[in-house]
């Protein structure tokens, strides 16, 4: 101790200390309060992958399953319809599926992991509403070419058979594909990619 | 790297400079801590009034985050606790902090209304600040009430059908008093979402303005002090008192070691005994409510007991509230009914002393037998010392007026 | 002021006392230990085989037992999951509330929470005491809880018991018979060693049920406690250093 006066490199010392070890006990008080908004444990079960059974989905037949409660849409796709895809490319905004609305296997020109079967989440990617599937015979407006594809009502966005966005819509990227798998020919988990990505049935 | 420094430190003060030109922030820092002058001999009984602060703001953060994830109806009220308890991350943390803050709200208050006691906090020129610490208390009890029913066991149920059918014993009004404070012909989910209003969001704001009022007063006349001296009748020349320390950073850096050696305790439980035995968490409050099933033995927590104890002790159902009520507010009568000149029980006479001790053992007492089943015995010995809690009020004008009290210092010791 | 404390003190030593049943009878201690992953585990099987006909769990994960006890996912899904598929549901049970109301009298509680209102030792005690009752509607009674609804489902195990019943005398005068002990009348499948592990493992199963963070609780709280105490050396110092102005 200094004679009369304050010791005050031991005071600024001690001060720092305190300020660096309470601070650290703030900072690890809070990270749970920080952590305690994420999704919990029921919000990840109620959220976890979901098992669809394919097998009685015909050519052309769009079935939707809901996860996470969103809409998610398999499409059985023809020989023909499969052909059309690599016509489309001068009418679409993202025909090589550059933006990453996809996981790596389903980066190519069917947007999926089995050519025959689209997965995709059934929203518009403008503002979220729901499209119309529009298949190619079916009464359209948009003339003799349509070769199929969606249509969404709320601002007129269109989508081919790879869920990709035309030009000259309000939407601007193609369909988000979610991750899935095919666990058996006839069975994709929905949501779960982990175990590999078999492609299920031949093509 | 000097020059930076310099640089950062005198933007800081113009920004310092800025601010007080448009808001009293420098003079409120000074005012209400660095030139803050309290007593210089704050001893063990001086930590609560912080310590409570603490803990209010435990209460209010740990209940916000709460809110989040519990659902305020009858039919999702204990699930949603259990869902907190095992599927919110960290929620258990949470709930325990919460849960064990109440409990603690209560240890520290009775503590901090103790020195009041001791050191005569509550005389002239103290009495509103004693006043609003005693609102304080009393809205605080009504937030613990209100708070109880929320998890929606058998405990919560049953103990606030109980407390509510008291109010239907003010005659003329009181059955229709009850049905208003219920919503409903017995507790129900509309009380229940009430309650939770009031808990949530009531009561919190009252509360908050109180402590600001107990503060702002506790300001204005200063702190007391275990010696009970004025310091303010001893200034320097720059009217200073000369016992006076400033707040900051004297009794901010003596806090801290206060509310370091609480969190501990605190910690002590949340961490390896958040039950307490069933009296921080009671056992019977795992059980869903079952209007229909009334629990063996319906106490309420354990710092509502010594005034159950009263209202059980008295035969009467109209007077018991009565009584139960009356020992609760005859507090705010203390700065009245203490004759002494003295302030401090260091310098007070036998007859104070031993009267102080004895209403301490008495509300102890108390509390304990407020726990126990009304058996001839217990009811026996709540009448007993019942009495002894109104005479130590009722009888203080008496044996303050003439006690043998010593001389008091004219500076603190 | 002494006496203040030694009185509480004293209140304190009878709260602390040992607790009976309702029924009068006083509690076997349940040897508890959440660390034992093995007993767990049997308890768990114990639990999923003989009590979730009509007892649900409600509160708890398939997923998150799973992760606690050390149980992979196959092992989960084969011998543990008989009502569902997905290990993110929890153990809740076919049996609706009002058919339970009509075979039993009263519906089985949810398990979940149990072991908190209870307590370990009331449940190893109940389930230590069933006897041979034939004035009840299943043949047995309880010691532990008086003219219980439930039947002994775990007879098989322990077998049979029979009350040997003494005499007492009355205030009055007058006699009764009273339970004394129970005594082993018709052996089950394990014996009496067995069968008291089997129960101590159920009972500690029920108690992880009751609150299944309480591992993470008491790890994490031993790190709280010690940085606390590693803050109250430097805080105090740093306290002294300052309270030296102060004469």
């Amino acid at each position: 101790m200094q004679d009369g006066g304050i010791d005050k490199k031991r005071r600024h010392f001690l001060t720092a200390a305190a300020t660096v070890v309470g601070g650290a006990g703030v900072i690890a008080t809070a990270i749970p309060f920080v952590s305690t908004l994420s999704p919990s444990a029921k919000t990840k079960a109620v959220g976890g992958p979901i098992e669809v059974d394919i097998s009685g989905l015909k050519l052309g037949e769009r079935m939707v399953e809901k996860w996470r409660g969103k809409p998610v849409w398999i499409l059985r796709r023809s020989e023909e319809s499969l052909a059309d895809l690599s016509g489309m490319t001068d009418i679409l905004r993202d025909p090589e599926s550059e933006v990453e609305q996809q996981p790596e296997y389903a980066k190519n020109e069917y947007r999926s992991v089995n050519p025959e079967y689209l997965v995709v989440i059934g929203l518009c990617t403008h503002l979220g509403c729901s499209p119309n599937y529009l298949a190619r015979n079916e009464a359209n407006d948009f003339g003799a070419d349509w070769k199929g594809g969606f249509f969404c009502p709320c601002h007129g966005s269109k989508f081919d058979l790879a869920g990709r966005v035309y030009k000259g819509v309000p939407a601007p990227d193609n369909l988000v594909v979610p991750k899935y798998q095919f666990i058996s020919k006839s069975k994709i988990l929905i949501g779960d990619d982990s175990v590999g990505n078999g492609t299920g049935a031949s093509s | 790297m000097s020059k930076l420094i310099n640089g950062g430190i005198k933007l800081l003060n113009n920004t310092l400079g800025w601010i007080d030109d448009r808001f009293p922030l420098t003079k409120t820092w000074n005012e209400h801590l660095a030139q803050y002058y309290a007593p210089k001999n704050f001893n063990f009984w001086y930590y609560f009034g912080s310590l409570a602060l603490l803990v209010l703001v435990i209460q209010i953060v740990t209940g916000i985050w709460l809110t989040m994830n519990y659902k305020p109806s009858a039919e999702h009220a204990f699930a949603s606790v259990e869902y907190i308890m095992r599927d919110v991350n960290w929620g258990w943390w949470i709930r325990y902090m919460h849960s064990t803050g109440s409990s603690a709200f209560f240890i520290v208050i009775y503590l901090h209304m103790f020195r009041g006691m001791m050191y005569g906090s509550y005389k002239r020129p103290r009495e509103l600040l004693w006043l609003t610490g005693m609102f304080i208390y009393l809205i605080l009890m009504a937030e613990a009430f209100f708070g109880y029913l929320l998890p929606w066991g058998q405990m919560s149920y049953w103990g606030a059908q109980v407390i509510i059918s008291l109010f239907g014993a003010i005659p003329f009004i009181g059955p229709e008093l009850a049905e208003w404070i219920r919503g409903d012909y017995v507790v129900s989910d509309v009380t229940l979402n009430r309650f939770f209003s009031f808990h949530v969001i009531a009561v919190p704001l009252v509360l908050c303005g109180l402590v600001g009022l107990h503060i702002f007063a506790l300001h204005e006349v200063g702190s007391n002090n275990p010696d009970g001296v004025e310091i303010k009748e001893h200034k320097d020349a720059n009217g200073i008192p000369l016992d006076g320390i400033p707040f900051h950073p004297y009794y901010t850096v003596k806090d801290i070691v206060a509310v370091v050696v609480f969190l501990i305790f605190f910690c002590l439980v949340v961490f390896f005994n958040p039950e307490m035995g069933g009296y921080f968490l009671e056992h019977a409050n795992f059980i869903p409510a079952d209007p229909l099933k009334t629990p063996e033995h319906i106490a309420p927590v354990w710092y509502f007991t010594p005034f159950y104890a009263i209202l059980r002790a008295v035969p009467d159902k109209l007077l018991g509230v009565v009584a139960m009520g009356a020992s609760t507010l005859i507090f705010m009568t203390l700065p009245w009914l203490d004759r002494s000149p003295v302030k401090s029980i260091r310098y007070r006479g036998w007859k104070y002393r031993t009267a102080l001790t004895i209403f301490v053992i008495t509300f102890i007492s108390l509390g304990w037998l407020g726990m126990q089943v009304a058996t001839p015995n217990v009811t026996l010995a709540s009448r007993i010392f019942a009495v002894i809690y109104f005479l130590f009020f009722l009888l203080m004008p008496f044996y303050t007026a003439n006690d043998t009290d010593k001389p008091v210092p004219d500076r603190v010791t | 002021m002494k006496r203040t404390i030694f009185l509480f003190v004293v209140a304190l030593a009878w709260l602390m006392a040992g607790s009976a049943t309702s029924a009068g009878h006083h509690l076997y201690k349940a040897d508890v230990d959440i660390s034992d992953k093995a007993s767990l585990q049997r308890g768990a099987r114990t639990f999923v085989n003989y009590c979730m006909g009509c007892h649900s769990a409600a509160y708890m994960r398939y997923n998150r037992m799973g992760d606690d006890l050390g149980i992979e996912e196959s092992i989960l899904q084969n011998n543990l999951m008989f009502g569902t598929d997905k290990s993110g549901d929890t153990m809740t049970i076919a049996m609706q509330k009002d058919d339970a109301e009509k075979f039993f009298g009263t519906a089985p509680p949810d398990l979940s929470v149990n072991a908190r209102s209870r307590g370990a030792d009331w449940l190893f005690t109940y389930f230590m005491t069933f006897y041979r009752d034939d004035s009840r509607p299943f043949g047995v009674n309880n010691l532990a809880f008086k003219d219980v609804a439930m039947p002994h489902v775990l007879w098989e195990l322990q077998g049979i018991q029979k009350p040997v019943y003494k005499t007492v005398q009355k205030e009055d005068g007058s006699q009764r018979e009273v339970i004394d002990h129970l005594e082993l009348e018709t052996p089950g499948t394990l014996d009496s060693d067995g069968y008291q592990n089997t129960v101590n493992d159920l009972v500690n199963f029920l108690v992880y049920v009751g609150e299944p963070a309480q591992i993470q609780r008491r790890s994490v709280g031993v790190i709280v406690i010690l940085y606390l105490l590693v803050l109250l050396v430097i805080v105090y110092l740093l306290k002294k250093e300052f309270w030296k102005d102060i004469h």
